[in-house]
């Protein structure tokens, strides 16, 4: 049965995928939350030079030196960058923009001069390959495992002991640094160590899903669950949840269309997010706009209840006390008139006699509110 | 030099040297508006999101029609800003979380794209992996036409709304308040960027194009508080680095153009950050070690002025080894020659004591007074 499943090629490759999508959402999650998540991009590019270099000095691609090695460069990026950032002589965001590159485009140039024909090649640096990932096993209690499902499940539980272990403390220092260091709990060690792993993590997803959709995996699917929830658990569950889900649909339609499947999985999360955007309870942008619609509606039947109760009794009455009044004299348009008329009438605030629009009980009440008249009832 | 001369000889080398050099100015001049508004790593979000564009424009145009391309890539780059914009101002999402979903989901949307054109495209289709690196050798003149005519577009925008840029700049606010349409203004710098990006993907490629806005304007930074010089140099800068790396790059076989120019570029960066006047870091260095030595040299004084007012003799010579004990730590001997160079303080026996003893002249006398009043310490 296990046999079974790690000799089926798409089980591997759907699996390499979900532990990638996991294992970087996990960590996302609290990046998202920092507002650290372009030192994500900085660090994906970056590992690049630190693989190359690894490379070239024990011509390991895999394995733990590999993973550590090249995880040391993620670091050093990050470090570099905040180095740079505390001369004050460039902004932080232009010091991630020139530590990263410079990293990268060494890292471009060695593979270029010293390892054209081997199995590094520039474009998988970019886009990976999952679809061969079972092409490299390892042999773990007699069973063939591809060593990209091995380096990630290894990468997976150290993530999830790190934030499960530590999870009161990230939550503190991701919330309140300020809190956390007052109360001695070390938020800058916190910081390297989540780091640290975010390297990790990309070295070991890096022959799966190359530098750059990792950082899709990282960040979309707990930026997605930031917009679904306010609950820092339950946003890390979803998001480890929407990073699975995307793998599972990116490669059944990237089989169905005959494309990229990393590509595929990290657009999906994209999808998520683009419908998380949209829909989101409460939040969307649908609900955002509706939200508005009923409160300009609602603006309106106030300002026809407050328009009818001022000529009310009066001998303008026949005249203003109409729906041509509100289209004439205040300037709505036709549909947003009758709107108003129709929201007013379903909440039993006015009511047609004889061609003029009456308040009734409720909207009297309710002019009271407005004008502070209470008590002094002229309808 | 022959060799040099040899280089110039080639008509691609020229081709790609004058190229370099125009993507550089380009890209140099935009990118000190986007460093000055800390977007630096909008361009690297915007650049990766050009590649569903080349890809898109690939499939319209059916071949490998520069013009479609780079149409394409402009206008996913603009969608790319559009998503920006939105994500920003709607969500509770950080700007850090909104550029690496952008930057990420459209690349992995590109390559999705990338794969299709490439399962059905042909040999037509085999260039188009090249702009993820660029590929400096597939310039044609024809090109670098189109590339002259955008600079010259971007050049004219920027002269014309030149104080407009410079209020928004600096004072996004306060040009609001002037009522300066402000939002039209960063649009207009945006699209001006992705403009750059998309004359740059042909040579750089969309990974490494940020290092091309961001670098210049860095290293020009350094060099001078004033917005046109700023400019200016960063555009010359940038120049620099393309021809610069367009030339050693020609010298090696497979060694890309954009990753040299890269590093070009940020070796220029480096260079600025040491030894620009008045900020660099040696220039920092050094202005601390003269505070240092001013401020160790003025306690010595004040000591000496202290023991002379206690003894209630202005010419009290002071014991060297006392005044260490006094000052909490001696002072190096040269400290004390310098001091008597500069006429300060004056070398005095004291029989019988054979040990080196101290008093201040009347010139140390004032300055030992005039650091009483710097510090507001008058013992």
């Amino acid at each position: 049965m296990i046999a079974a499943v790690f000799d089926s090629i798409p089980a591997m490759i759907l699996l390499t995928g979900i532990l990638v999508g996991a294992s970087g959402a996990l960590l996302g999650s609290f990046l998202v939350l920092r507002g650290n998540a372009m030192l994500t991009d900085a660090i994906s590019h970056s590992i690049v030079f630190g693989i190359i270099v690894v490379w070239l000095l024990t011509r390991q691609l895999s394995g733990p030196v590999q993973l550590i090695g090249a995880a040391a460069t993620g670091v050093l990026t990050v470090v570099l960058t905040e180095a740079l950032a505390r001369s004050r002589l460039v902004k932080m965001d232009a010091a991630i923009g020139l530590v990263f590159p410079a990293l990268f485009a060494m890292g471009v140039i060695l593979i270029s001069l010293y390892a054209r024909d081997v199995h590094i090649h520039v474009d998988t640096v970019l886009l990976g390959e999952i679809g061969f990932v079972w092409l490299n096993t390892v042999t773990i209690w007699g069973q063939p495992v591809p060593v990209a499902v091995a380096t990630l499940a290894a990468v997976l539980v150290i993530n999830l002991a790190f934030v499960l272990g530590l999870w009161k403390e990230l939550k503190l220092a991701s919330f309140d640094p300020g809190l956390a260091a007052a109360l001695g709990f070390a938020p800058a060690v916190l910081h390297y160590a989540l780091l640290t792993l975010t390297s990790m993590t990309a070295v070991a997803a890096f022959d799966a899903v190359g530098a750059i959709l990792f950082i899709a995996f990282v960040i979309v699917p707990p930026a997605t669950a930031y917009l679904l929830t306010r609950r820092l658990w339950l946003m890390v569950v979803l998001s480890v949840a929407l990073s699975v889900a995307a793998c599972v649909a990116g490669y059944v339609l990237a089989r169905l269309w005959n494309v990229s499947i990393a590509g595929m999985m990290a657009s999906m999360t994209g999808l998520w997010f683009a419908a998380a955007l949209l829909l989101a309870p409460g939040r969307g942008l649908v609900a955002q706009a509706l939200q508005r619609r009923t409160q300009a509606l609602d603006h309106d039947c106030r300002a026809l209840v407050a328009h009818l109760f001022t000529h009310q009794g009066t001998p303008e009455m026949a005249e203003e006390n109409t729906q041509r009044a509100l289209v004439n004299h205040l300037g709505w348009s036709r549909p947003r008139a009758r709107a108003a008329i129709l929201r007013a009438h379903d909440r039993a605030l006015v009511e047609r006699q004889d061609g003029l629009l009456i308040l009734r009980g409720k909207g009297v009440a309710e002019a009271d509110l407005i004008f502070g008249t209470q008590g002094t009832n002229r309808g | 030099m022959t060799m040099l001369a040899d280089l110039m000889a080639s008509q691609i080398v020229r081709t790609v040297l004058v190229g370099a050099a125009m993507l550089g100015a380009i890209s140099g001049m935009l990118g000190a508006f986007a460093v000055l508004r800390r977007q630096s790593l909008l361009g690297d979000a915007l650049a990766h999101a050009a590649l569903p564009g080349v890809c898109l424009g690939f499939l319209v145009a059916g071949a490998r029609d520069l013009g479609s391309i780079l149409a394409g890539a402009f206008l996913t780059g603009s969608l790319a800003a559009l998503a920006m914009m939105l994500i920003t101002r709607t969500t509770r999402l950080k700007t850090d979380a909104a550029l690496g979903i952008v930057l990420s989901v459209f690349f992995a949307v590109g390559v999705v794209l990338l794969t299709h054109v490439q399962a059905t495209g042909g040999a037509a289709s085999a260039g188009l992996a090249s702009f993820l690196f660029g590929q400096a050798a597939a310039i044609l003149v024809s090109d670098l036409w189109i590339m002259g005519g955008i600079g010259l577009v971007a050049l004219g925008v920027v002269l014309a709304l030149w104080k407009e840029f410079k209020l928004v700049s600096f004072d996004a606010d306060f040009a609001r308040a002037q009522g300066f349409p402000v939002t039209m203004l960063e649009a207009m710098l945006t699209i001006m960027v992705a403009l750059a990006i998309v004359v740059g993907l042909q040579l750089v490629g969309v990974v490494l194009m940020v290092a091309l806005l961001i670098a210049p304007a860095a290293a020009a930074r350094q060099w001078t508080n004033r917005l046109g010089m700023m400019v200016a140099l960063s555009a010359l800068i940038g120049a620099g680095s393309g021809a610069a790396g367009a030339l050693i790059s020609a010298t090696t076989r497979g060694l890309a153009t954009g990753p040299v120019v890269v590093l070009v570029a940020t070796a220029a960066v480096l260079v600025s950050l040491a030894l620009a006047p008045g900020r660099g870091l040696v220039w920092q260095a050094l202005a601390a070690r003269r505070a240092r030595a001013r401020i160790s040299d003025g306690r010595i004084l004040a000591a000496m002025q202290g023991l002379a007012e206690a003894h209630d003799d202005p010419h009290y010579p002071a014991e060297q080894g006392m005044l260490g004990a006094a000052l909490g730590k001696a002072p190096a001997p040269g400290q004390f020659d310098a001091l008597k160079r500069r006429g300060l303080i004056r070398a005095v026996t004291h029989a019988p004591e054979a040990t080196p003893h101290w008093q201040l002249t009347p010139a140390g006398q004032r300055a030992a007074r005039a650091t009483g009043t710097d510090t507001g310490d008058k013992t």
